[in-house]
C-alpha cells in the first residue's frame, strides 16, 4: 500500500500540488479557445449583472414616438414594438436567460447526481430500477417532455426551466452513474472502507470526487443546450412573462415585427449562439483537460 | 459454416433481449405519461369543470373521468382503453385524440424525416472531406462551421430562411401547410424550409462523429499496413473506412431522429404548421390535458421504436458479430 493510498483515507493530501488558482491559470495559458471561450462569457455575463446600472434606457419604458426604429447613435440596436431600446432589453434578457440556463443545469444536478451515485453504489434491485427509469425518461423527446410538465406545473420562466431540469437529470444520472461504477472498484475505496468509514462518508468523500469530473463537463455543455431550450420556450410562450424579457422571448417579438425591422431578431438570436458556442468550447476544453488518459496521472 | 451459424444465434440471442428491454419501458413511459396529469396542482374535476361549476357538475365530472378511483385503477383503465386506440377526446373541440394525432402527426414526420435525410446527404460527404484532408483549413473550416450549426436556435435560423428565402426571393411559401395525404408533392415543398431549419444540428453532429472515427481509423495500426500494401486511399476510405463507421452512424442517426422531433414544436410554431408539436404546444396553453397525454404519449412510443429499430439494424449490419 503506498502512502498517498494511507493519505487520502485520511482525508489529506500530502504531495505539494500547484494551487487551483495556478492550476487554471496554468491549463487557460495553454489552451487559448478555453481562455477565449471565458472572456466571451464573463462579458457577457458581467453585461447581464450589471444592467440595471450599465444599460443605456430602462428596458421598459416605452416611447411611442419611436417605434420599430432601426439603430441610432440613441439606440443602437434599435427600438421594438413599443418603442424601448432593444440594446437594454438585450442586457437585461441576458441575466433571466442565463439564470434560466443555471436553474435548469442545478436542477439536473441535484436530481441526478444522487440518483446515479446510489444507482452506482448500492447496485442491484436499486441499480435496476433507477436505470430502467432514466432509460424511458431519455426516450421522451426533451423538449415535449419540458413543454408538457411546464403545462401541468404552470406557466412561466421558474416552472419551464425546471421541468428543462428534470429532463435534463437522467442524463446526468446516467454518466455518474457510469463512473461510480469504475470508482468503487478502486483501490482507495476498498482501503477507505476497511478503516472503517461509513458508506456515506465512502459516498460523499472518495467516490463523489472521483466520479464528477465527466459531470462537470457535461454540465457546462448542458448549459448550452439549457439556454437554446430556454429560448425555445420563451418563444412558445411557455416561459418568461411580459413585462420580463428573456433573448427568447425578444425573438418571438422580433419575429411579429419581422417584414418592418428584419435586425430586431438578429440581435438576440445571435447573443444566444455566441454565448451557446462559448459554452460548448469550454466544455470541449474542459474534457480535454479533465480527462485522465490525457493528462499525466497527478 | 459453423461459425456463420454461431454468429446468426448470437444475434437471435441478442436480438430477442432488445425486445424483452424495450417493453418495461414502454410500459414505464405510458405510467409517466398519464403521472403528468397528477403534476397539475388542485383537483382535475375541478379544473375540467371549469369555472363557476356547480358541486354537482364536478360530481359528475369525478365520476366520468373514474377521478374517484384510485390512481393505478385509472392508470389501468386507461392504458387498456390507450391499447385499443382510446385516447379520450379533446376537452375544447371535443374532437377525439387519436383522429387528432392521425390528422396532425403525418405533418411532423414527413417534417423530421426529411431533416433527418438531409443531415446525412449533407453531414456525411462534409465529415468524409474534414476526415480525408484532417488538418487543413478546409478541415477547420467544416468544423468550425459544425460548431456553430450545433448552437444556432433552429427556430431562429428558421425565421432567417423565411426572412430571405420566402419574403425576399419568394423561392418557397413562407408558412403554412398541405397534408402529404392530399398532396405529397406540394407537402414536400412547404416542408422544405422547416426542414432546413432543422437540419444544422444534424449535419454538424454527423459531421462530426463521421470525422472522428474516420479520424481515428486511419491512424490505426491495421488502415497503414494497407496502405503500405499500396491499396488508394479512396479504396481503404470505402472498404476499411466507412463500413467499419457505418454502425456507428446509424446509432447516431436514430439519435438524431429523437432530437429532430422534439425540435420540431418549436420550428412548427415558427411556420405555422399544424403538426402534433403545434397541438401539444396548444393544448398545453389551454389546459386540454387528453390531447397533452395522447400527443406525447404517440411521439414517445415513436422514439422507443425508432430507437428499437436502430438498435437491431445495429445488431443485425455489425461486421463485427458476423465475423466472431
Amino acid at each position: 500500500m503506498n502512502t498517498s493510498t494511507v493519505n487520502d483515507v485520511a482525508g489529506a493530501q500530502v504531495w505539494d500540488e500547484p494551487g487551483l488558482g495556478r492550476r487554471v491559470l496554468n491549463w487557460l495559458r495553454g489552451d487559448p479557445r478555453a481562455a477565449l471561450s471565458l472572456v466571451v462569457l464573463v462579458v457577457i455575463l458581467g453585461a447581464a449583472l450589471l444592467a440595471p446600472w450599465l444599460a443605456p434606457h430602462d428596458p421598459t419604458a416605452q416611447n411611442f414616438d419611436q417605434m420599430l426604429n432601426g439603430p441610432s447613435a440613441e439606440h443602437w440596436l434599435g427600438t421594438d414594438d413599443l418603442g424601448r431600446d432593444v440594446f437594454s432589453r438585450l442586457m437585461h434578457g441576458g441575466a433571466n436567460s442565463l439564470y434560466a440556463a443555471l436553474l435548469a443545469v442545478a436542477v439536473a444536478l441535484v436530481i441526478g447526481v444522487p440518483l446515479g451515485l446510489i444507482a452506482g453504489f448500492v447496485g442491484g434491485w436499486t441499480d435496476t430500477l433507477i436505470s430502467r427509469v432514466i432509460d424511458t425518461f431519455l426516450s421522451f423527446p426533451a423538449i415535449i417532455l419540458a413543454v408538457a410538465v411546464t403545462g401541468a406545473m404552470g406557466i412561466g420562466l421558474t416552472n419551464a426551466m425546471f421541468s428543462v431540469g428534470l429532463v435534463f437529470a437522467p442524463q446526468i444520472a446516467r454518466l455518474i452513474r457510469a463512473r461510480t461504477l469504475v470508482v468503487r472498484q478502486e483501490l482507495y475505496v476498498d482501503a477507505a472502507r476497511c478503516f472503517g468509514a461509513s458508506p456515506l462518508r465512502l459516498l460523499l468523500r472518495h467516490v463523489l470526487p472521483n466520479a464528477i469530473q465527466p459531470v462537470i463537463v457535461q454540465s457546462t455543455l448542458l448549459l448550452a443546450v439549457a439556454l437554446l431550450a430556454e429560448a425555445s420556450l420563451s418563444f412558445l410562450g411557455l416561459g418568461v412573462q411580459p413585462p420580463d424579457v428573456s433573448w427568447g422571448a425578444m425573438i418571438a417579438r422580433g419575429y411579429m415585427y419581422m417584414s418592418i425591422v428584419p435586425e430586431q431578431m438578429y440581435a438576440p438570436g445571435l447573443i444566444i449562439m455566441i454565448t451557446a458556442v462559448a459554452f460548448n468550447a469550454l466544455g470541449e476544453s474542459l474534457r480535454a483537460a479533465l480527462d485522465p488518459t490525457i493528462k499525466g496521472h497527478s | 459454416m459453423t461459425t456463420a451459424v454461431k454468429a446468426n444465434r448470437v444475434k437471435q440471442k441478442m436480438v430477442v433481449s432488445r425486445l424483452l428491454q424495450a417493453l418495461p419501458i414502454l410500459v414505464l413511459a405510458t405510467f409517466i405519461v398519464f403521472s403528468l396529469m397528477q403534476l397539475i396542482p388542485g383537483d382535475v374535476a375541478v379544473t375540467l369543470a371549469g369555472e363557476n361549476a356547480s358541486a354537482e357538475r364536478i360530481a359528475q365530472i369525478r365520476e366520468a373521468y373514474g377521478l374517484n378511483q384510485p390512481f393505478l385503477a385509472q392508470y389501468g383503465d386507461w392504458l387498456w382503453r390507450a391499447a385499443q386506440g382510446d385516447l379520450g377526446a379533446s376537452l375544447l373541440s371535443g374532437e377525439p385524440v387519436a383522429q387528432t394525432i392521425a390528422r396532425t402527426f403525418p405533418n411532423t414526420l414527413l417534417i423530421a424525416f426529411y431533416a433527418v435525410l438531409l443531415s446525412v446527404l449533407v453531414g456525411v460527404p462534409l465529415g468524409i472531406l474534414a476526415a480525408t484532408r484532417s488538418g487543413s483549413p478546409l478541415d477547420s473550416g467544416i468544423m468550425g462551421a459544425a460548431s456553430l450549426g450545433v448552437a444556432v436556435p433552429n427556430f431562429w435560423f428558421g425565421m432567417i430562411l423565411v426572412l430571405y428565402l420566402a419574403l425576399t426571393f419568394k423561392w418557397f411559401p413562407a408558412t403554412g401547410f398541405v397534408s402529404p395525404r392530399e398532396d405529397f408533392s406540394a407537402a414536400l415543398w412547404y416542408a422544405t424550409l422547416p426542414a432546413l431549419a432543422l437540419c444544422t444540428n444534424g449535419i454538424a453532429e454527423i459531421a462530426r462523429q463521421l470525422r472522428s472515427s474516420l479520424v481515428e481509423i486511419q491512424s490505426s495500426q491495421h488502415v497503414r499496413t494497407l496502405h503500405a500494401k499500396g491499396l488508394s486511399p479512396a479504396r481503404i476510405l470505402w472498404k476499411h473506412g466507412l463500413k467499419n463507421v457505418s454502425v456507428n452512424l446509424l446509432t447516431v442517426v436514430g439519435l438524431l431522429f429523437n432530437k429532430i422531433l422534439a425540435a420540431t414544436v418549436v420550428v412548427e410554431a415558427v411556420f405555422a404548421i399544424p403538426g402534433i408539436g403545434s397541438s401539444i404546444v396548444n393544448a398545453v396553453l389551454q389546459g386540454d390535458f387528453p390531447v397533452v397525454q395522447g400527443a406525447v404519449l404517440a411521439m414517445v412510443v415513436t422514439v422507443i421504436l425508432v430507437n428499437l429499430f436502430t438498435d437491431l439494424a445495429c445488431t443485425v449490419l455489425d461486421p463485427r458479430i458476423s465475423e466472431a
